[in-house]
């Protein structure tokens, strides 16, 4: 009881005589180990420091650890230098106080450094200016150690922003799961990380779940055993024994390239091991004439595949855990495993997005497709080129307009005059002349297509044309480290929703679009009524033409725009019409949807390949059409003509 | 007399529009029969389900002794098991001459390669020169299809499918646009292969079809309305409502 | 009545004349046979035009004559091109491997050649391992086969899918567009086992023969690419000759009519469109060790609808027609890009021909296809009928 109060009373006095003292003062009770600093005396000096609360002791330890403090030789106090270097400042007040003489500088090693930058982060920790608080936090988080958990803990309660409070909070429990000092307490904050799904987390799970491969006779009681591997099934043979080879268990296996210099260099008179060289031609051969050799003692022995398979066969191959707590490993593999969950749940609604993205261009590429062959049944080839003649206004408009908001905006509506005019002018001159020949019309649509891309290489090079999108769409929506979707792309996304809603709106709620539809059912009736063909079929053509303008801006705001970036549409848009049903907004909606999703979910199920997804893709869509050969939203009966 | 194609209780709709509704048909062998009937009343949709262009949502149609069950069947199938169709619009092969569509009629092996190593024989043309004569095409034999006159194309139609050698001929609408003459000549070449062989016209022109001289079928929003000669049906007082009173 | 083949088809005795009459020429204008007017270039050049005639032909029976615009038939002969690669480059690196390692002190195992070879020819896609389908890239008389039978196949496959459920138009041609992408892209792939888009090269070695040059190896290739259009013109138009042909020509007029007729249209679809691939096939096989290399770009979906312009051209539903497209078009795309056609000054811009030949192309197909859908082979027609 006694020697309890007894401590405690030195404690008080021990910091009331700190708090008396001034920074030269410390330095000077430890000044030896200021001067020169070892890893370990250094501690005392930074505990008294930190202890002391003075404001002047976090400058003191930047100026330290950065090898600007000063040792007066002739009467032991610290100093820093001017910044002409030719006076001596005092470390308290910052004053000059006399002339650069007689001076030694400290010069800590990189070991005490880091020790003092340790130091500082628990200054910066409760430092007054957010910007430092946040520094040392990504510092922290960035290598954590267990010295900083204290201090961290320490700064919570005076932390006065919320957000940095929450950011020090979901550190601390990662550094507990870490560092904290008893099992429970590690457990406790293992679980408590179960529902974050940032990469650090997994980082710091995947770090207490570390392993490291041994190899022994026997497998042993007394260690944390992740996993027992089998060569031939977890590992391969080679693989295995060069583990053994490794740690000196086994001989090294003697390669087919060893024998073959073995015999090489032991040839004598065209015979060696007993054989004549000519028939050495196969691995067999060779093996019984190095045997033969090493039998003389001329080589070392064969270590062959037996050989191999038995000393395997004597060992056990294994990782443990460099974490030695069962109960800790335990519990990081549940969270692990609660996360991964979680992971799968967001990476699919990451992948909706990407999906729903893909979508949205596609459904923009296409749906003006989806317009001209629904209404007049004929293939434009040279949508494509529609598509890109979009971008490539965008892109000279950009050359006018240098602020890319206001450039974007000119050149949509811009976009959309151009291609609408091309889409008419194309209708009048060629497509109204192969009227009842679908087949003449692609290929003359083709012809044309050939023609836009050459012309635009002649006019604007081979080299992409970069179309740049405005600021305030640059970055992404981020939800957390799994899903994200870029602006853009969520413009896209507006984009193509507006335009449903238009050309639905067009189609269903205009004068127009009684007659594109009547038209459509039946143009000899339409005519009969007053309508004229000629004029619908044209406004339809150049409709369908000037969304893919405006398509083309959209799309060469993310990808390149070249002259051939039609060409990489223009199957993926009849594709999505194919497959949707022809003549259906719905139906291409639904078509772009489905390419644009299983695209996504092909290239997620084999990452590494595009191209890959894009063939297989495409097989998909010829044996869907087997079983819906009008598409998804198929019109019955005699409407369908057949 | 057992009859040769038997429909029963056939119905089919398209997008809720009942064009064939529970429809009960026979014909016996050989027989000719007319079938009238308004715009609309199904008289096409009725050629397409026995020929197989259409498949029936319900009922069935049974063909021949076998009771052959013609649903299902493709129309290749069903033209092979011998039923041959003629469209209201002429459709010869314009691009080849008169002999080669009818060769293409004859009945011969159907098959790819059996067609591929086929060369006609000594038979084959005297069978072409006969069906010529019945229709009257002996002296355009070699000439373009193409180039024939309206009513030269129907025969040539009626007597492809005379090559064919059906024993159920479903024609539909024969005489249209045809001058009297020709429609004269229509009607003997439709009587003389009625003595063979079940024929069934689909008719507006009621002039053509009483000169047709046999059973009249008079269908109505997709069913039967009456049967029977064709003065008969014309005194019954549902037809005379159909065809007259609205 | 009974006139004979010939006498139904004169086009094909004339044909056929006028091959074996240019063949001759070359040959005597060659330089590993005759003069040496010739370089042993263009004679390669002419040996693959005759091939492309050959595949033009094939188009225009399964386009011209039968109706389906198949944006396909250029990656059939592509298949045919890399059937014939695979063997050429894996027996003439063997020779080279085998060669290399003949001075070696201890002789090499099989194992050894093997993987020497694989290095060589798949090194480029970071592998040495031979892929599954290079199992019978040993086998010259497999690999010519293949040929036939893997474009067969897969246009038999693909043709029965696509017929049976009845895709007709162009929805088929959009099809068979989707396919040839599908197809292209595949090979695009390092992992495709045909190295990606390095294709296959140095096919103008011919594996035995190292002795020839190439000035003897080309005028023997010209032979065979003569004799393979020469077997296949008479082929096709015996094929369209009589029955088959009338069915053929009515599937492309009027495919429902035919069904009502009792012909199971889908099969002589099928027929045409395997067969055509077929063919397709053996021109690559003889166009390719011509070219020397084949790459994936080869079979894009592009090169099958420039296919479909020389046939338009040319003038489809007439085998000539087809050849004439094909010798026109090909040389006029040589003669304009390779620099044969003089610029035209225009004072403010000068018209550089290998910048304006596509354009040109374009321009025309567009004004053949409005203004004269019998494409060159109508003004043969014509000729005809008024010497007649």
């Amino acid at each position: 009881m006694f020697r309890l109060i007894f401590g405690v009373l030195l404690g008080v006095f021990a910091t009331s005589a700190a708090i008396a003292q001034d920074l030269q003062s410390i330095l000077q009770t430890h000044q030896e180990e200021v001067t020169k600093p070892g890893r370990r005396s250094v501690g005392v000096v930074l505990d008294d420091l930190v202890a002391s609360g003075l404001p002047e002791a976090a400058p003191f330890l930047e100026k330290w650890q950065d090898k600007e403090v000063y040792l007066r030789d002739t009467d032991g106090l610290f100093f820093y230098l001017s910044d002409d270097e030719t006076e001596i400042v005092d470390i308290t007040s910052g004053v000059a106080v006399g002339p650069a003489d007689d001076l030694t500088q400290i010069k800590p090693n990189g070991g005490v450094r880091r020790s003092i930058g340790t130091a500082l982060v628990q200054f910066q920790l409760s430092d007054p200016d957010i910007n430092r608080r946040r520094g040392a936090i990504e510092a922290i988080a960035r290598d954590m150690q267990a010295s900083q958990l204290e201090p961290l803990m320490a700064s919570i309660d005076g932390e006065t922003d919320p957000n940095l409070k929450a950011v020090k909070e979901r550190l601390v429990g990662m550094m507990r799961a870490s560092f904290g000092e008893t099992a429970e307490d590690r457990v406790a904050a293992i679980e408590g990380m179960a529902g974050d799904l940032s990469v650090d987390v997994r980082a710091v799970l995947n770090q207490i779940l570390a392993t490291k491969r041994h190899v022994a006779t026997e497998l042993p009681e007394d260690q944390n055993i992740a996993a027992v591997l089998q060569p031939g099934a977890d590992l391969p043979m080679e693989d295995a024994y060069d583990i053994l080879v490794a740690t000196e268990l086994a001989q090294p296996r003697t390669t087919q390239d060893q024998i073959k210099a073995a015999l090489t260099a032991n040839i004598i008179e065209g015979r060696v091991g007993g054989r004549a060289i000519a028939s050495l031609d196969t691995y067999e051969a060779r093996a019984t004439a190095y045997r033969a050799l090493a039998a003389d003692g001329t080589v070392a022995p064969l270590v062959g595949d037996d050989q191999v398979q038995a000393v395997l066969a004597e060992h056990v191959i294994f990782e443990v855990y460099v974490e030695k707590d069962v109960t800790i490993t335990d519990a990081a593999l549940v969270s692990l495993e609660a996360l991964q969950t979680r992971i799968a749940l967001n990476q699919s609604a990451d992948l909706f997005l990407d999906g729903l993205s893909l979508a949205s261009i596609y459904f923009l590429a296409a749906i003006g497709l989806a317009i001209t062959f629904g209404v007049m049944g004929v293939i434009n080839m040279a949508h494509g080129e529609f598509i890109m003649m979009g971008a490539y206004t965008g892109f000279v408009v950009q050359q006018f307009i240098p602020n890319y908001t206001v450039s974007i905006i000119v050149a949509l509506p811009l976009a959309f005059l151009i291609t609408f005019g091309a889409g008419v002018l194309m209708e009048r001159t060629v497509i109204r002349r192969l009227y009842h020949r679908p087949l003449e019309t692609l290929l003359a649509t083709f012809g044309i297509s050939i023609v836009l891309q050459q012309l635009a290489k002649n006019i604007f090079g081979t080299q992409a044309r970069p179309l740049t999108s405005p600021e305030w769409l640059d970055g992404a929506l981020v939800f957390n480290d799994i899903v994200a979707i870029s602006y853009i792309r969520i413009a896209i996304f507006v984009l193509a929703l507006i335009f449903l809603c238009l050309i639905l709106f067009i189609l269903k709620r205009t004068r127009l679009g009684l007659e594109v539809r009547a038209v459509t059912q039946n143009p000899r009736m339409a005519a009969s009524m007053g309508i004229n063909p000629d004029q619908i079929n044209m406004m339809t053509f150049g409709l369908g033409s000037g969304i893919a303008g405006i398509a083309g801006v959209a799309i060469g705001l993310y990808a390149k725009v070249t002259s051939e970036m039609g060409a990489d549409y223009i199957v993926q848009s009849f594709m999505t019409v194919v497959v949707g049903g022809v003549g259906n907004v719905w139906g291409t909606l639904a078509g772009a949807g489905m390419i644009g999703g299983l695209q996504k979910v092909i290239e997620w199920l084999n990452p590494s390949n595009t191209l890959a997804a894009q063939t297989y893709m495409i097989l998909f869509i010829i044996l869907f059409i087997q079983f819906r050969p009008k598409g998804i939203v198929a019109l019955k009966g005699r409407a369908a003509g057949d | 007399m057992s009859s040769l194609l038997e429909m029963s209780g056939v119905s089919v709709s398209f997008d809720g529009f009942k064009a064939i509704n529970n429809l009960s048909f026979q014909i016996a062998e050989p027989e000719m029969r007319a079938v009238i009937g308004p715009n609309g009343a199904g008289k096409t949709t009725f050629m397409d389900i026995v020929t197989g262009k259409t498949r029936p949502d319900t009922g069935q149609v049974l063909f021949g002794e076998m009771n052959l069950s013609l649903v299902g069947m493709s129309e290749s199938q069903i033209s092979r098991a011998g039923i041959g169709r003629k469209f209201q619009k002429p459709t010869v092969f314009e691009a080849q001459s008169v002999r080669d569509n009818l060769a293409m009629a004859l009945r011969n092996p159907r098959g790819p390669f059996d067609v591929l190593i086929f060369r006609g024989s000594r038979k084959d043309a005297n069978r072409i020169d006969e069906i010529a004569d019945q229709v009257g095409l002996v002296d355009q034999l070699s000439r373009t299809s193409g180039e024939l006159s309206h009513g030269q194309k129907q025969w040539l139609e009626i007597g492809m499918l005379l090559a064919q050698d059906p024993r159920l001929l479903l024609v539909d609408e024969p005489a249209a646009g045809m001058t009297p003459a020709e429609r004269e000549k229509t009607t003997d070449i439709l009587i003389q292969a009625a003595t063979t062989r079940s024929v069934v016209v689909v008719e507006h022109d009621m002039e053509f079809v009483r000169r047709l001289n046999c059973k009249v079928t008079v269908l109505n929003e997709g069913s039967v309305l009456a049967e029977g000669t064709l003065d008969h049906v014309t005194k019954t007082p549902e037809v005379i409502d159909v065809y007259l009173g609205r | 009545m009974e006139r004979t083949f010939v006498a139904r088809n004169p086009s094909v005795l004339w044909f056929l004349l006028g091959l074996a009459g240019f063949t001759v020429l070359i040959t005597i204008l060659s330089e590993a046979t005759g003069s040496g007017v010739i370089s042993t270039s263009f004679v390669k050049t002419l040996g693959k035009t005759l091939m492309l005639c050959l595949v033009a032909i094939a188009m225009d029976v399964v386009w011209g004559y039968c109706g389906i615009l198949s944006l396909g038939h250029f990656a059939f002969f592509g298949i045919g091109g890399y059937a014939v690669g695979m063997w050429l480059m894996y027996a003439r690196t063997k020779e080279i491997v085998v060669d290399n390692l003949a001075n070696a002190v201890i002789p090499a195992t099989e194992a050894e050649i093997n993987n020497a070879i694989g290095i060589q020819i798949f090194g480029v896609v970071g592998s040495s391992e031979f892929p599954a389908i290079w199992v019978f890239s040993d086998s010259l008389f497999l690999q010519l086969l293949a040929v036939v039978l893997v474009p067969g196949l897969l246009a038999l496959v693909f043709g029965w899918l696509a017929f049976r459920s009845r895709v007709t138009g162009v929805y088929l041609s959009i099809l068979t567009q989707a396919m040839t992408l599908a197809l292209a892209l595949y090979l695009f792939q390092n992992d495709s086992g045909l190295r990606g888009n390095n294709g296959l090269s140095g096919l103008q070695n011919i594996p035995g023969l190292g002795h020839l040059s190439q000035a003897q190896i080309s005028i023997g290739f010209f032979w065979a690419s003569a004799l393979a259009l020469g077997g296949g013109y008479p082929l096709f138009a015996w094929v369209l000759d009589g029955k088959m042909g009338s069915v053929i020509k009515a599937i492309r007029d009027d495919e429902a009519r035919v069904r009502f007729l009792g012909y199971h249209v889908e099969s002589y679809k099928l027929f045409v469109f395997t067969l055509t691939a077929m063919v397709a096939g053996i021109a690559g096989a003889l166009y390719y060790p011509q070219a020397g290399i084949i790459n994936p770009a080869e079979i894009a979906p592009i090169a099958s609808i420039y296919l479909a312009v020389w046939v338009a051209i040319g003038g489809r539903g007439r085998l000539y027609g087809a050849v004439l497209g094909a010798v026109f078009v090909s040389l006029a795309s040589s003669w304009f890009t390779g620099g044969g056609a003089p610029d035209i000054n225009l004072g403010f811009y000068v018209i550089r021909w290998t910048d304006w030949w596509l354009v040109l192309l374009g321009l025309s197909f567009v004004a053949v296809t409005l203004f004269f859908p019998g494409g060159i082979g109508s003004l043969f027609d014509k000729l005809a009928r008024r010497t007649s």
